[in-house]
């Protein structure tokens, strides 16, 4: 038996465009523990609530993230109006949930096109990203961003979508569903891809729940968990439930969110069919005065924006938690005892957005 | 014409940046805006790379990381700094973390502005990069640089 031997992985490697080193302890091709060091693109970000005001804040929240910018925005507003009591107009609650989810089905197209590179199904990935550019151009049509919208501010939405755009919206994602099924059959049934992730990256309903896990990670091992539930921003109008998946493994992941794809194109829809005339923001006077914690449901999981305001036009504190942040413990669990060359795939099925996590 | 400008290697380190600008630079080389058509491939190895895209800004910690990647890439070679955070730290310059653009450390030949950046401009600047390498092969080969 040959000893153990320590292999570094990242901040710089091809797997995943962010930075995260994790040291690899391996004895022959197993991995026995993995030492996370993160930090690679702290910015401080939470103190910039000094500097900008909490209207001016929006910009920067949206920006922790490139990838589910919307819904920080969105948070951060959802924290700063309750310590203020806005009541946000119904059209701008649904416009924000159509926002929300498109985010979603962006998110989560990126991830199985990375995915299916970390297992190299180079055209797979190459297909995912094709679709996904299709959601980036409805975003970017009513929008004007293709990944950062600038849509979300405190008493409402910036911009609105016409019911003309929103029916067309709907009718286009109808027809992109089939291409995603497309995908989907891929992922789910072929047999080349079912080996690289069944049975991998198993992490157990009672650690997930122990570790922490939010999100797909947590509806994948079983735990019906799904903040949207709570019915923020008129969620709780809509019909759906979580999607729970059993295996608890890469596969389980995977489906998870690929059904969730149809779940977000049937929560736009209804948004759309719910949606009425009306203002898309309201006017804010004066200044935030108390604390709030915000939970909202990004496309990784639950996402905590925490904002205390001592009545001057600065907040005092602001504090985020991140999904990823929250799966890194989970992460290290699932990795010991897999393969070696398993990592990329179970370190990707977290979705980590390293970004969010060190911010 | 030489290899280098019919096929610049790229490698991508993501400095401090959201995300956005690192997911453009991933979304420039698929099928809609295939950057792959003008023989840009995107490598993994600093020691394989031509054309160096940094996103994000620099801090305390990536320092050295930026550093050994652009120490390890083959002369010549173009930095790109790509997105208004890896320019000048954007919207995040006033950070307790954030120092400022790429070029605290490394020497940049082109700056990509936009926030996020779009794929078209990140073409633009791969385009502009390729002229670049020719004209700095030839400076090597006539023994100047």
């Amino acid at each position: 038996m040959s000893g153990r031997t320590i292999i570094p992985f990242g901040p710089q490697h091809p797997v995943l465009p962010e930075p995260i080193h994790l040291d690899l302890v391996v004895e022959d091709e197993k991995v026995i523990e993995a030492i996370p060091r993160i930090g690679f693109i702290h910015r401080g970000l939470e103190r910039l609530v000094e500097k900008k005001d909490f209207i001016d804040f929006v910009y920067v929240a949206e920006r922790i993230c490139g990838i589910c910018s919307f819904i920080h925005g969105m948070t951060y507003c959802l924290a700063v109006e309750e310590v203020m009591k806005i009541e946000v107009p119904a059209r701008a609650q649904y416009l924000r949930i159509v926002w929300s989810e498109l985010s979603r089905i962006h998110s989560h197209l990126l991830w199985l096109g990375l995915t299916a590179d970390a297992f190299g199904f180079e055209s797979l990935f190459m297909q995912s990203w094709r679709l996904r550019e299709l959601i980036l151009d409805i975003i970017e049509e009513t929008t004007g961003g293709r990944v950062i919208f600038g849509s979300a501010k405190v008493g409402g939405v910036r911009r609105d979508i016409s019911a003309e755009k929103m029916q067309e919206i709907v009718k286009k994602l109808r027809s992109y569903q089939k291409e995603m099924d497309d995908i989907g059959k891929v992922f789910l049934g072929d047999l080349t891809v079912q080996h690289r992730l069944r049975g991998v990256g198993v992490l157990s309903t009672a650690s997930a729940k122990a570790l922490g896990a939010v999100g797909p990670m947590l509806r994948a091992s079983g735990v019906s968990s799904d903040i949207r539930m709570m019915g923020y921003s008129s969620y709780g109008t809509l019909d759906f439930a979580p999607i729970v998946e059993q295996d608890a493994d890469c596969y389980a992941r995977c489906k998870v969110r690929i059904r969730e794809l149809d779940q977000s194109v049937g929560l736009i829809e209804s948004a759309a069919s719910k949606m009425i005339d009306g203002p898309i923001d309201v006017k804010v006077t004066g200044t935030p005065n108390g604390e709030f914690f915000a939970r909202s449901e990004q496309p990784r999981g639950e996402v905590i924006y925490y904002a205390k305001g001592n009545g001057t036009k600065f907040l005092q504190r602001m504090r985020v938690r991140t999904p990823t942040f929250a799966n890194i413990t989970p992460l290290l669990e699932t990795l010991k005892g897999c393969q070696l060359a398993d990592v990329p795939v179970i370190v990707l099925t977290i979705d980590p957005c390293i970004s969010c996590a060190e911010r | 014409m030489g290899a280098l400008s019919k096929s610049p290697w790229i490698i991508h380190y993501d400095g401090s940046s959201c995300n956005g600008c690192d997911i453009e630079v991933l979304a420039a080389l698929m099928p809609r805006f295939d950057l792959e058509r003008f023989g840009v491939i995107n490598t993994g190895n600093p020691k394989h790379a031509d054309i160096l895209l940094l996103t994000g800004s620099i801090n305390e910690q990536n320092k050295s990381v930026v550093k050994n990647i652009y120490d390890q890439m083959p002369h010549p070679k173009v930095v790109v700094a790509v997105g208004i955070c890896a320019t000048s730290g954007g919207i995040f310059r006033e950070c307790y973390n954030v120092q400022g653009g790429a070029d605290k450390v490394v020497p940049v030949d082109f700056y990509v502005p936009g926030c996020a950046v779009r794929p078209e401009a990140l073409i633009d600047a791969a385009v502009a990069a390729v002229a670049l390498l020719d004209k700095k092969r030839d400076a090597m080969k006539a023994g100047k640089a």
